[in-house]
């Protein structure tokens, strides 16, 4: 493992622990904020978004690039209609399961065995993008 | 609006956001999590598009970082978990049919709740914002619409 992989497994394994703890490993938790019945998703969200909103905007004005070299560059994608009709049917998708990419990752560290269906399922969907969709 | 308490959720957005931080702040990198599907199929797939140059130079890291968030849970439940281990009570159909809507719809969208949610938003992307209303808009009404037919949880 050289120096990159050894950081994106342990960010990978604060990742994981933070969904767990969050509840968002449970389907049944993310239903509940679409069902609109706990609203604890938004937290759970804004704390991430605001906690890396730090990482991407504050810290480089006081460090010229990462530490283990590369640079800092925002996350920013070009908009189209792509965008928001993946968007669509991603959120369709979320509404029927409850899951999500990371979600459903961090289910099977809790046990949630069912969800390897579910993850086999995302490997299938995101091929037929790619094999049909894809420029 | 918050039968389980607030705590849960902003400790767990708090070491989510910390682990993204951490990552970016040493190397650059954006770890966000539906890329992982396409930068996998491009071990297997020749499809030119599963050959792109971003999907060969992340595949790597990409895997680990996803066994990783696994294994990060698995500590979680082994650790400070108060229920342990744990098991779904969503029906196989639907973590099937949403599970493929989500891996199409995500890579479509060029990201999901980690890629356009959090990452993206705390980039101040205008892209990602619209990602991330129309996906939280069209789950609430999925989720809605589930319920009045019946299907339970």
């Amino acid at each position: 493992m050289n120096n990159k992989n050894i950081i994106l497994f342990i960010g990978g394994l604060i990742f994981g622990f933070g969904l767990a703890w969050g509840g968002m490993s449970k389907p049944e938790i993310v239903l509940s904020f679409l069902q609109l019945r706990d609203y604890g998703l938004v937290l759970l969200m804004g704390a991430a978004t605001v906690t890396t909103f730090v990482a991407i905007n504050i810290v480089p004005r006081f460090m010229e690039k990462p530490i283990l070299g590369g640079e800092f560059k925002p996350r920013v994608r070009a908009f189209n209609r792509n965008t928001v009709l993946g968007a669509i049917i991603f959120g369709v998708g979320w509404g029927i399961s409850g899951q999500c990419p990371g979600s459903a990752l961090s289910s099977l560290g809790i046990g949630n065995l069912p969800v390897l269906i579910g993850i086999a399922s995302m490997f299938a969907g995101a091929y037929a993008m790619g094999r049909f969709f894809g420029q | 609006m918050f039968p389980l308490g607030i705590y849960q959720y902003i400790i767990g957005g708090l070491i989510i956001g910390l682990g993204v931080s951490f990552v970016y702040i040493l190397t650059g990198l954006h770890s966000t999590q539906s890329s992982f599907f396409s930068s996998t199929i491009s071990y297997f797939s020749k499809i030119p598009y599963f050959q792109r140059k971003t999907y060969l130079e992340s595949r790597e890291w990409r895997l680990y970082f996803a066994a990783s968030v696994i294994l990060g849970a698995l500590i979680y439940t082994l650790t400070v978990s108060p229920d342990g281990f744990w098991t779904t009570s969503v029906q196989w159909w639907r973590l099937v049919l949403g599970g493929f809507l989500v891996g199409f719809g995500t890579r479509l969208s060029s990201g999901c709740t980690s890629g356009h949610g959090i990452s993206g938003i705390a980039s101040l992307s205008a892209t990602s914002l619209y990602a991330v209303i129309t996906f939280i808009a069209v789950g609430i009404v999925t989720a809605h619409a589930m319920m009045f037919l019946g299907v339970a949880p």
